[in-house]
């Protein structure tokens, strides 16, 4: 059982609440294989997408995993909504609410947001991406996808690769795979990665060849075009010189290290065309894993008393 | 507080007769197959499945179904049901299947295994085999095979404990809080 | 009127006073001053054994009413500090232009119920106080005000930074200082213009020092926790910055100066040092950055986003070390108002800013519990030094001010705080005279609270 009716973070989860999702989603896997992947658990209840950020693979992933255990979607997107017309967040929460949502998932730009619904509402709020803060269905997924892979997550050597300071997605991943006992190193230029990671003893790399040796599992970050002109690079062409992942580069890992991507990727810029589509890349099992988690929180949010 | 109503050897005997049972009334073991619900009837199942093999000479194939998620009490339980491996590695559609769970009581489980089977695909049949029958159905539901009758109250559990998961092979009964 | 405050623990820095004793006052002005004896000792134990838990004085009915001149009041001090009246030198009344938010009136009945007798309000209005008529405004309003309002006028017209205000003029219609707060002078330039000038007329710039390229977007104080929060860092070096910049153009210039709310440790530094070299500069810090770190906005608590954010115990433990030996002058609120709504949301977008007036008295006596100030030395900071740095002490030719404040001594205005360091209250936020409700302290329990205001020549009962 979880203790908490809300997912807002890895940070707020235990080791045994992270085992507890990673091992329902596993029985969900199963249904997501069968010629009819429906099962009536969750029948009758509601889930609402608030999606305050645009973002298409997540919220189809969700609304695909509330279907699948027969729950009715709602999909609300900012700009078609009351929002625009200077509607309090709280108010639209309330609001979504009042119509009968059992499951809020929302994704906003500003950290906290999730932390501020769930307080106010009886609903379980699931956090698809606040700000720069966390992203923990996506990290639960990584975490998933690299068990199932590797037998274990516990003493793996485990490289994020790209813009650690902005990524929610980087974040929840460092907060996870440590809590699970594997070894984290970051690597990237000194403007994306904060000093302070290190003081929490996560290893710190600005040369990417020296970050790769003989790890396990290369996870890479999409860099986002904004930073560039924030001064934080000076341009994309130099960031994939310096931190690209390219075969050469992936050869300095273990033989059978995987390579992880959150999506969507810039292919050419953080990681080579050959790699995402070759044999080691395990990009398009996320999104599948993607949704046997997902189910299995709502199903174990559902499951915790108010 | 607890009695004891049936012991290893009463066990293996109820077995080897329902083993027997099924073979005769489905004149065989021709495109049947054995699926044990989680927890209780999966040890059973197999056990059912090598008696049926001493016999007949051929194996019957056996799966394992959960049924966590087709429970009609999930937002009532104190504790939420755990989600186990549902694992039935072959073809269902146009089989026989004998569900085999060890206690049949309210026939709610019955149900929802029925439910879960019915997505997995098109049996041709499903019959249901128990080891213990403690009555109280709530729901229009009858085993076709059965290892002991035994009228209980409400006030009380019975329990099934296998050597499998490390007891001893017996059927306690005890008395409880009735759960309503 | 004519009133006796009996047998209470008079401290008067300005004079050197500490012992128990009365004062009498009579039409406004402290008229006589009775020590009894002279060689008690400013120690809680010594207080507390001479006290009997002393009943409320009598008032007429609902305890603000005007005294009739005939009536001579008794007010019963015994186990109570008496002090010169609190003087708040960094607050945000909000009117004109956000009355939703805190209104003159209720600005100042916080600010007597937190023991304060005396409030400067910020120019940060709508319109911003950048012209004498807009003094001449917040005066005409504060007369109706339970206490003393002594406006803080603009440096720059409409705080952008790019023009000086009329300061001679200001400074006729009421204004005591000049402050862009809120904001720092962001133009080296400008700022030395505004030091250089404001010489003339002997009134002290008040800095807001924060380097906006460096704080950019952020909402708390930049470290290992804003990157797990999530949220924009503002790093400490944002303040240090401009401190150390505006120290430098004091220097130049020969301007007075007085730098805002001090938030961190090497500004502490910085200000010590220039102390040292004997440059006419002062500063405040205010109860919030001695008493809470930035953990306060681990659960995205908008009502601990503040500006300058808080900070950490290092900085904590600094600023007490500043306090103590003298670097840091005055404890100022920056009372910062805002509407309940307002503070409902999501943390980026949440206004900074604590309503701090009827906590502060009783968070800065923690500080006396503590060992880091003596009574005597907190009367220092929140009364006799603003009044130094503001020119209080000596009588003002302006219809505001007619006597010295700050100070206990004969002829001077009868602002007077009485304390008591054992009452404890609960802070409840939703009972604030404030329109503001929000404080990172509700709930706290704090050992200290001012228990009787005299103002205006009225008596008025705090809790």
């Amino acid at each position: 059982m979880l203790d908490n009716k809300d997912l807002l973070g890895i940070k707020e989860l235990s080791v045994e609440n992270i085992n507890l999702i990673l091992d329902t989603a596993a029985g969900f896997k199963d249904v997501l294989g069968r010629d009819i992947k429906k099962v009536p658990t969750l029948r009758g209840k509601t889930a609402v997408n608030l999606f305050f950020e645009p973002s298409t693979r997540t919220r189809t992933s969700f609304e695909l995993a509330a279907k699948r255990l027969s729950t009715d979607v709602i999909n609300f997107s900012v700009p078609t909504s009351s929002v625009v017309k200077g509607e309090s967040l709280i108010d639209t929460a309330l609001t979504v609410q009042a119509l009968g949502a059992d499951f809020i998932i929302i994704r906003h730009s500003s950290a906290g947001v999730p932390h501020l619904l769930a307080k106010k509402l009886r609903a379980s709020v699931i956090n698809a991406g606040d700000g720069t803060n966390e992203h923990p269905t996506q990290a639960l997924l990584d975490a998933f996808t690299i068990r199932e892979k590797k037998g274990r997550i516990e003493g793996l050597d485990i490289a994020l690769v790209g813009d650690i300071i902005h990524s929610r997605v980087a974040k929840s991943n460092i907060y996870g795979l440590t809590k699970l006992g594997a070894k984290v190193r970051l690597i990237g230029p000194p403007t994306l990665i904060p000093r302070e990671m290190e003081g929490i003893g996560i290893v710190v790399f600005h040369s990417i060849e020296e970050g790769l040796k003989d790890v396990d599992v290369v996870m890479m970050l999409r860099i986002q075009m904004e930073r560039q002109g924030k001064g934080f690079f000076p341009s994309t062409e130099e960031y994939s010189k310096n931190w690209g992942l390219t075969l050469e580069r992936l050869s300095l890992a273990k033989d059978d290290a995987i390579v992880m991507h959150p999506g969507p990727m810039n292919r050419g810029i953080e990681i080579s065309s050959e790699i995402a589509d070759g044999p080691r890349s395990v990009i398009l099992e996320q999104v599948t894993n993607g949704l046997a988690v997902r189910m299995a929180v709502m199903y174990l949010l559902a499951g915790v008393k108010r | 507080m607890s009695k004891e109503l049936f012991n290893k050897k009463d066990m293996d005997r109820a077995l080897t007769r329902m083993a027997h049972e099924i073979i005769e009334k489905n004149k065989g073991i021709d495109r049947l197959c054995l699926v044990g619900i989680q927890r209780g009837g999966v040890h059973l199942a197999r056990r059912l499945s090598s008696k049926t093999k001493e016999i007949e000479k051929k194996e019957i194939p056996v799966g394992s179904l959960d049924i966590a998620l087709y429970r009609d009490d999930l937002s009532i339980r104190k504790g939420q049901a755990v989600v186990r491996k549902t694992d039935v590695p072959f073809e269902i559609t146009d089989f026989k299947i004998i569900l085999v769970d060890d206690v049949l009581f309210t026939g709610r489980s019955i149900r929802a295994a029925m439910d879960a089977l019915m997505d997995l695909g098109r049996p041709a049949a499903i019959q249901l085999a128990v080891l213990i029958d403690r009555g109280h159905r709530e729901l229009p539901i009858k085993a076709d095979y059965v290892g002991k009758n035994i009228p209980t109250s409400l006030t009380e559990n019975v329990e099934v404990q296998l050597e499998e998961d490390g007891l001893e092979d017996r059927v306690i009964i005890e008395k409880v809080e009735i759960k309503k | 009127m004519k009133v006796v405050i009996q047998k209470g623990h008079i401290i008067d820095p300005s004079q050197g006073i500490d012992g128990i004793g009365d004062v009498l006052i009579e039409d406004g002005k402290i008229k006589e001053i009775k020590i009894q004896n002279t060689e008690v000792r400013n120690k809680k134990s010594e207080i507390r054994s001479q006290k009997s838990n002393p009943p409320l004085p009598p008032f007429s009915k609902g305890g603000h009413g005007g005294i009739k001149d005939s009536e001579l009041r008794t007010i019963n001090a015994e186990g109570m500090f008496v002090i010169p009246g609190l003087i708040d030198m960094h607050v945000h009344l909000r009117e004109p232009g956000f009355e939703y938010k805190e209104t003159i009136k209720t600005g100042t009945a916080a600010a007597i119920r937190g023991g304060f007798t005396t409030v400067c309000c910020m120019p940060n209005t709508f319109p911003i106080n950048d012209n004498a008529s807009v003094t001449e405004f917040i005066i005409r309003k504060s007369l109706d005000g339970l206490c003393t309002v002594l406006p803080i006028g603009a440096i720059t017209k409409v705080q952008e930074g790019k023009e000086l205000v009329e300061m001679g003029t200001m400074k006729d219609e009421g204004c005591i200082a000049f402050s862009d707060d809120g904001l720092p002078v962001m133009n080296s330039l400008i700022m030395r213009r505004a030091l250089e000038y404001s010489k003339a007329f002997g009134l002290p710039i008040i800095s807001h020092c924060e380097d906006l390229t460096l704080s950019e977007d952020g909402v708390m104080n930049e470290g290992l926790l804003s990157i797990t929060l999530g949220l924009r860092g503002i790093p400490a070096e944002s303040e240090q910055i401009m401190v150390f910049r505006d120290i430098l153009l004091a220097e130049l210039t020969g301007g007075k100066l007085h730098i805002a709310h001090v938030s961190t440790k090497g500004s502490v530094k910085l200000i010590r040092n220039a102390k040292t070299r004997g440059l006419n500069v002062t500063a405040e810090t205010c109860p919030h950055y001695f008493s809470l770190t930035e953990d306060a906005v681990k659960n995205y608590d908008t009502n601990a986003k503040v500006n300058p954010p808080l900070r950490t115990k290092k900085d904590i433990e600094a600023i007490k070390e500043g306090l103590k030996d003298g670097t840091i002058d005055v404890i100022a609120t920056d009372h910062a108002p805002h509407h309940r709504d307002e503070k409902l949301k999501e943390f980026d977008l949440a206004p900074s800013g604590i309503s701090g007036l009827e906590t502060a008295l009783g968070l800065s006596l923690k500080l006396v519990d503590e060992g880091v100030l003596t009574i005597n030395q907190l009367a220092e900071k929140m009364s006799l030094n603003p009044a130094r740095i503001l020119g209080l002490l000596t009588p003002h030719l302006s219809s505001l001010i007619t006597g010295p404040k700050g100070t206990l001594a004969v002829g001077s205005d009868a602002d007077i705080t009485i304390l008591d360091t054992e009452k404890e209250v609960n802070v409840e936020a939703s009972k604030f005279l404030s329109k503001g409700k929000n404080t990172p302290f509700d709930g706290w329990v704090l050992k200290g609270a001012p228990l009787i205001t005299i103002s205006k020549g009225r008596i008025h009962e705090c809790q």
